[in-house]
């Protein structure tokens, strides 16, 4: 009888574009070092890609350290085996979203309005992309966001409206390409 | 004249609108055109490759497609479209699972991506196609005595392109300098601001962009010249009044995007310069150079002598 394996926790990731160095880290931890928001991970980089060499799906996916990367490249910039810790950090969120995963963040939210908000009009729509995030938050945040709103609106910052463009069609057709494998 | 194609990204059309329109202004005399790609979508940025890889990729790869049918080299004032742009293109070169599925799904919308297209910063091509010498000599308001710390940011410099120092940066000090001003020492010059994650995690970003105004004030900025990000201009200048509520501080420093301060020093005037649009007024600590003998526009009491 034939088993297929499952491919491994650390297989999935390296398999994201950009992440197949994964298995060259030395834990010399310069990312950690480096990390511009570290102060805020529970596990900070260097863990992270340890645990998820150890397997250790469910605790890294379930935690919101990896949401706190904010792509600033300083850990990528100095990495000694170039192995682009930044992309490991996304490709673990996308792994996250697409397979349930409830991280205690609200950035998870905030990624999925703004894709949507590409979805819908082909362009980031500020204005909207915004106003959906705080109604599916915590609208009273928003509140503390108000002054600043006025005053981008005020300074002919902030368009109300959204302007979709053609190529949004292009950009689904394209997702949809992607999600069902080709033409293959 | 210099040809290139140009794509704005989507925060220009809103948060970005100053800096979008000084670079609008500038460009004639600089002798630079900026072509803007017809009817293009967004680059999907930082976020969306938190989503779904490919599916970014392949978005990002729509925008190269179209630039490449110009047979020019893409400009892009956003550093976040910027790392994103050359990220897709490199990528596409190494992993050729990606670039197959990603040639799918132009092919399936009619579009073709040969990997051609260099992917340039538009203060890169300031700093190196127009440079700092001819910038210099077109200059005919110099920003003399003007302290400025020059804030680069992050994804303009890293992860790697090859141009400026990815931890220490100078192109803006470079260009500040050529303009008449002063850049101090600024250690913070390439830090985050924070502003992808600012509307998530908002106090994160806060202590961020806190940290960069204490470091240019605390070294005796009198205002700051940003990159042209759109997303590190706001930071910035629009959260700036956030910062002082937070931290009970008092910052009111101006931040000049790169295109404004250039305006300002080849003699524009302060809407053209598109000063009107910043949050943080730097009216009063420009007043002197606008009201110096090439100012105009700005100079009520000479235009009813003339009129």
């Amino acid at each position: 009888m034939e088993t297929k394996l499952k491919p491994s926790f650390l297989d999935e990731v390296a398999s994201v574009p950009a992440c197949g160095k994964i298995n060259e880290c030395v834990q010399c931890g310069v990312c950690s070092g480096s990390c511009t928001t570290a102060a805020h991970w529970e596990h900070p980089p260097r863990k992270i890609i340890a645990m998820v060499r150890a397997g250790m799906k469910d605790e890294v996916l379930n935690s919101s350290s990896i949401w706190y990367c904010v792509s600033c490249y300083l850990c990528t910039a100095r990495c000694p085996r170039d192995i682009k810790p930044a992309n490991i950090m996304h490709a673990l969120e996308a792994i996250a979203l697409n397979e349930g995963y409830k991280p205690p963040t609200k950035t998870t939210t905030m990624y999925r309005s703004f894709a949507r908000s590409i979805e819908q009009n082909g362009r980031i729509y500020e204005f909207g992309f915004m106003l959906e995030y705080f109604l599916k938050t915590n609208p009273f945040a928003a509140l503390r966001m108000l002054p600043m709103a006025f005053s981008l609106l005020t300074h002919k910052r902030m368009p109300l409206l959204p302007k979709a463009v053609k190529g949004r069609h292009q950009l689904n057709q394209m997702f949809h390409n992607i999600t069902t494998g080709g033409s293959r | 004249m210099r040809y290139y194609a140009y794509y704005p990204g989507c925060s220009m059309e809103a948060t970005g609108a100053p800096v979008e329109k000084a670079i609008k202004a500038i460009a004639k005399p600089l002798d630079i055109e900026l072509m803007e790609l017809e009817d293009w979508t967004c680059c999907g940025s930082s976020p969306f490759s938190g989503v779904d890889k490919v599916k970014a990729m392949a978005i990002t790869a729509r925008v190269l497609a179209q630039a490449e049918k110009t047979g020019l080299d893409l400009v892009t004032p956003c550093s976040s479209c910027y790392t994103i742009l050359h990220e897709a293109n490199e990528l596409m070169k190494d992993d050729h699972k990606l670039a197959w599925q990603v040639h799918e799904a132009l092919t399936s919308v009619g579009l073709n991506y040969n990997g051609t297209v260099k992917v340039r910063h538009i203060v890169e091509v300031i700093y190196n196609d127009v440079g700092v010498e001819a910038l210099a000599a077109k200059v005919k308001r110099p920003m003399t005595g003007l302290k400025v710390a020059c804030y680069h940011g992050c994804q303009q410099v890293r992860p790697e392109y090859g141009y400026d120092d990815r931890e220490y940066p100078d192109w803006l000090d470079r260009i500040s300098k050529a303009l008449g001003a002063e850049p101090v020492n600024y250690p913070l010059k390439a830090r985050c601001c924070g502003s992808s994650l600012v509307i998530s995690e908002t106090d994160m970003a806060l202590d961020l962009i806190h940290k960069l105004l204490e470091n240019a004030a605390d070294n005796g900025a009198q205002a700051i010249v940003s990159t042209t990000c759109p997303l590190c201009h706001t930071a910035l200048d629009a959260y700036q009044s956030a910062v002082n509520g937070k931290y009970k501080s008092h910052f009111n420093l101006p931040v000049l995007a790169v295109p404004q301060i250039i305006a300002v020093a080849l003699g524009l005037d302060f809407k053209q310069a598109a000063l009107d649009g910043n949050i943080v007024s730097p009216r009063k600590l420009l007043s002197p150079y606008f009201n110096g003998r090439t100012a105009d526009s700005d100079a009520p009491a000479q235009k009813a002598a003339a009129g």
